[in-house]
């Protein structure tokens, strides 16, 4: 079992939040990034060692911009190269402005069963200075169509915004859930360096939101997820059922991954790859055979940190005996343990270390303190 | 003799001090241009970083006038108020000073009082306009000041450039007709006095002498007056770029003696060496063992370090010998030392060579200066309190002295508002304020020391927007209100907080205090209150709040490895942090007080 990442780094314009990595000026070299794309696929058919696909993801920058015939390219290689599960999840990132009937045709064609939907806010006031492309009526919209498609539904929505009340982001939450998607993702804004919302933080054009706003937000959200019957499996995921975003619970599971495309990553278990963020120089590496990308050997103290800190957003917790297979747990580390147990940070049952609701809100610095050092 | 000349050279900090005596050593081809490094004289890293002399040196030149030739020592010294001993003995090594004086900045506090020093010495001044080249000089202007300051003929002073090398060649023939040679008795019994010290690892101390009478042989027997010591002076030799040993150095003459010594302690600045069979009568006049004026605290940043900061400091003090330090407990620190230093710039001098030479990250408490404290029970005995948290109990103190200084600042007229405001802030009183010219002035206050030791500087440098400069000395113990603020963190006393201030002060200070610990500390898993008390009595209070919130958003499959490396960090910073009671607290909280202006 294994996953395959396709990043698609193209965007209609630049949204002040964002540091993936994708350019808005792409018409001169769209054609060759889509070849360089498939290329890889084939170059790096080893990576998985014949593992099956479980899971397809296309995310990005925007893969809604792909054209029937770039798509059918790219999954058609993909399934020529791969052994891809019979009920393989085929999940494709699309934005409201691109979700239209004859697209969600296209895509059912192509074989995409999951749609993530990048719809963020129901406010026009938020979507705005986000310079997100699309408008507040669309979003609603847009949901509606696709679960008419039969897609399952996954939509992302950000929390902690400037000049937002806790009841804006409850209206916010409960629209969404009124359209009962599947899925929702809910992620508190994280102001990223060498972004232009960074930039306008800075110079004083947006408030900075309180950590203790963002926090009642947090609450907010874990009480009218729970009110609608999603239950969190993972700090900013929550799902009804059984509808976990399969891809991404691999992640945090430590299931191996191909990461295809500029900037994407690769988790072979052992080591971790990720290619160059620059798409011509992503592209002049794939055409000339030699690949643009870094390397990191994880050392069995970072596999540990990394079961750690993955582990702990989920529900699934960490495994304590995969835990003591890569290293014997120290005094220090059971000190600490014990140290947050007292503090109501974590919980154990059985095997597992989870962490609590308040924890949850704590998950970096608890994983932190609990990391070891080479 | 009469072809020798002693002289020494009178600066502000940027006014050109170095590379004039650049050209000075490229026009006699003391140096040649080829090895020429700018700073030539100043050969610690970290004065060249920072364009600075913290130590004395000496340098021969050879001059040649009318067919003859004449030997010129030029004894660069450290210009700082904090090394201003040293600079009296380098003083006294001389015959003449040249005084330099930037053209387009006029005269500073510090030259002042090292020019006051200077002619106190019978020096003869020369005084030269440096940076002439530049477009903002005002010769006129400047040369009304120098005249007005040592009433000198207007066309006395030299107009210069080191950066052209214009007025050079003026200055070496003025330093030849205008310095009188050295006088003493080539027939009397050796006597040199020491105007520094440096440490090599392989030589040990090298001494740096003048002789001022007799003459000093290889070989001989010389004897320290003042330690009472006595050596053999196993080489001896002049200074040029490097030194060059010789049999003999002859009355008037500068040089230099290794003699076997291990640590700078024992060659003080302003000894006297003589012949050990035949010693001189006398010493040489203003000989005084340097008192450390400011004391802080300073600790490992590991606990386990202690020893290996012992030893680091050991070292320092091989050549440093005004750095004095014993060992002290902190109930918050651990094991440290308890430092004396010459003042502020000697106290960051010792904290950077630490980490720079020794490879040691410390941490520093708050400076404090020198309290005397007299108790009820014996009000006649003196108690010296080096540290504010050894203060006895306030109940059975009868009375505090602290240590005042007089200071003076030299500022533009536009700004001797904001700077007076600043220094009756600090508990100044006015003395004195005289208009050097229509634009410069300069005021004298008296204040406490410990006012200095707090944020002085970098609050003088902003009310003047830098157009300030200060210098200051001692004037003598007076009593005042003294009260001893202490710092709470979650209840608990932390020691290497404490200060001693003035009552008038310690509300405001006790708030401000626990505002910038409050900025400094991290948020942990439960509320710790901040507070400033006095005695039993708390005077200011904050909270800081208990950890909430510290979770990314994503951690999708790109992020897990940057998000690794992150988290990395984060528990490296905490190792890095005090554990003080149940509270961490990270370095920089050490320093707070100094800091509550930013």
């Amino acid at each position: 079992m294994a996953g395959i990442y396709i990043h698609i780094p193209f965007c209609k314009q630049k949204c002040t939040y964002c540091d993936f990595h994708f350019s808005t000026s792409f018409k001169s070299y769209r054609e060759k990034m889509i070849q360089a794309i498939c290329l890889e696929l084939t170059q790096r058919v080893d990576y998985l060692q014949n593992q099956s696909i479980s899971t397809v993801y296309f995310g990005g920058g925007t893969p809604s911009l792909l054209t029937k015939e770039e798509l059918k390219k790219i999954v058609d290689t993909v399934s020529k190269n791969y052994t891809v599960e019979e009920d393989f999840e085929f999940t494709l990132e699309a934005n409201p402005d691109d979700i239209t009937e004859a697209q969600l045709e296209m895509w059912k064609a192509a074989g995409v069963n999951r749609l993530s939907i990048g719809l963020q806010s129901f406010l026009q006031e938020d979507l705005d200075w986000m310079n997100r492309a699309h408008t507040a009526i669309e979003s609603e919209s847009a949901v509606r169509l696709a679960k008419k498609f039969g897609f399952q539904l996954t939509v992302d929505l950000i929390y902690g915004l400037p000049n937002r009340s806790l009841n804006d982001w409850k209206n916010n939450i409960q629209k969404l859930t009124s359209l009962d998607p599947e899925h929702i993702s809910a992620y508190c804004l994280t102001i990223e360096k060498r972004t232009a919302l960074h930039h306008m933080v800075d110079k004083g054009d947006l408030p900075q939101v309180s950590e203790d706003d963002q926090s009642e937000q947090f609450e907010m959200l874990l009480q009218e997820m729970n009110n609608a019957g999603y239950h969190q499996y993972e700090i900013s995921n929550f799902a009804k059922g059984e509808n976990y975003s399969r891809h991404n619970s691999n992640y945090w599971n430590g299931v191996d991954y191909l990461g295809i495309g500029p900037s994407a990553h690769s988790f072979d278990g052992k080591s971790r790859r990720w290619n160059i963020a620059n798409n011509p120089k992503y592209i002049k590496g794939i055409f000339e055979g030699f690949s643009n990308h870094e390397d990191e050997i994880l050392s069995s103290t970072d596999q540990f940190n990394e079961l750690l800190l993955t582990g702990l957003r989920t529900k699934w917790g960490v495994n304590y005996k995969k835990l003591s297979e890569l290293h014997k747990p120290s005094e220090a580390f059971i000190k600490q343990l014990n140290s947050f147990r007292s503090f109501g940070l974590i919980q154990e049952e059985t095997d597992t270390i989870l962490l609590t609701q308040k924890g949850k809100l704590q998950a970096d610095y608890i994983a932190a303190m609990l990391f070891l050092e080479e | 003799m009469k072809n020798i000349r002693n002289f020494c050279i009178i600066a502000h900090i940027d006014h050109g001090k170095s590379t004039l005596a650049d050209r000075l050593l490229q026009t006699t081809g003391t140096i040649s241009d080829r090895d020429m490094q700018s700073q030539a004289l100043d050969d610690m890293e970290l004065e060249r970083e920072r364009g600075i002399t913290i130590k004395s040196h000496a340098i021969q030149m050879d001059y040649e006038h009318d067919g003859e030739k004449y030997t010129y020592n030029l004894i660069d010294t450290p210009g700082h108020v904090d090394f201003s001993y040293e600079v009296s003995r380098s003083i006294a090594a001389c015959e003449g000073a040249l005084l330099i004086v930037d053209a387009s900045q006029g005269i500073e506090a510090q030259t002042i009082s090292n020019l006051y020093l200077a002619l106190e010495h019978d020096l003869e001044i020369i005084p030269i306009l440096n940076k002439m080249d530049l477009p903002g000089a005002e010769p006129e202007e400047v040369t009304d000041q120098i005249v007005d300051l040592i009433g000198c003929d207007p066309s006395d002073v030299i107009p210069a450039s080191g950066k052209t090398g214009l007025g050079v060649d003026k200055i070496l023939e003025a330093i030849l007709t205008r310095i009188p040679a050295p006088s003493g008795d080539p027939k009397a019994p050796l006597q040199a006095m020491v105007f520094d010290s440096v440490f090599n690892p392989f030589r040990g101390i090298i001494a740096y002498f003048r002789v001022m009478n007799g003459a000093m042989h290889k070989g001989e027997k010389v004897k320290f007056l003042n330690t009472g010591e006595s050596y053999t002076a196993d080489e001896i030799g002049i200074l040029r770029m490097t030194p060059q040993p010789r049999n003999v150095v002859k009355t008037g003459d500068v040089g230099y003696i290794i003699s076997g010594i291990k640590q700078a302690k024992d060659v003080k600045v302003g000894e006297t060496i003589t012949n050990h069979e035949n010693p001189c009568e006398t010493a040489v006049k203003g000989f005084e063992d340097v008192k450390p004026m400011v004391f802080a605290g300073i600790y490992p940043v590991d606990t386990d370090d202690f020893e290996e900061l012992r030893y680091s400091m050991e070292k320092l003090q091989l050549n440093d010998s005004s750095l004095v330090f014993e060992p002290e407990s902190s109930a918050a620190l651990g094991f440290g030392f308890r430092c004396g230093f010459l003042g502020m710039l000697h106290m960051e001098i010792i904290q950077e060579r630490l980490e720079r030479e020794f490879n040691m990250t410390v941490i520093t408490t708050v400076p404090n200066v020198s309290y005397f404290c007299y108790t009820k029970k014996e009000p006649t005995v003196r108690q010296i309190v080096n540290n504010p948290s050894e203060l006895p109990d306030p109940s059975i103190i009868e009375m505090i002295e602290e240590p005042y200084i007089k200071a003076q600042v030299i500022t533009k007229s536009e700004y001797v508002g904001q700077v007076m405001n600043l220094c009756v802030e600090k508990r100044g009183e006015l003395q004195n304020q005289v208009y050097l010219t229509q634009d410069r002035v300069e005021i004298t206050f008296n204040m406490p020391m410990a006012e200095i030791v707090f944020d002085f500087y970098d609050r003088l440098k902003s009310v003047s927007r830098g157009y300030a400069s200060f210098d200051y000395h001692p004037i003598g113990y007076q009593s005042s209100d003294l009260v001893k603020l202490d710092v709470l963190l979650n209840h608990e006393q932390v020691d290497a907080l404490s200060a001693l201030v003035h009552r008038s002060n310690a509300f405001d200070l006790g708030k401000k205090i626990c505002l910038k610990l409050k900025e400094l500390i991290p948020r942990q898993q439960f509320e710790i209150p901040v507070q400033a008390s006095i005695g039993a009595k708390v005077i200011a209070r904050e909270t800081i709040k208990a950890l909430r919130k510290d979770v990314t958003a994503k951690c999708y499959g790109g992020d897990i490895s940057r998000k690794r490396k992150l988290l990395e960090k984060q528990k490296q910073g905490k190792k890095r942090m005090r554990q003080v009671g149940r509270v961490e607290v990270p370095q920089e909280a050490f320093l707070a007080v100094l800091k509550l202006n930013d």
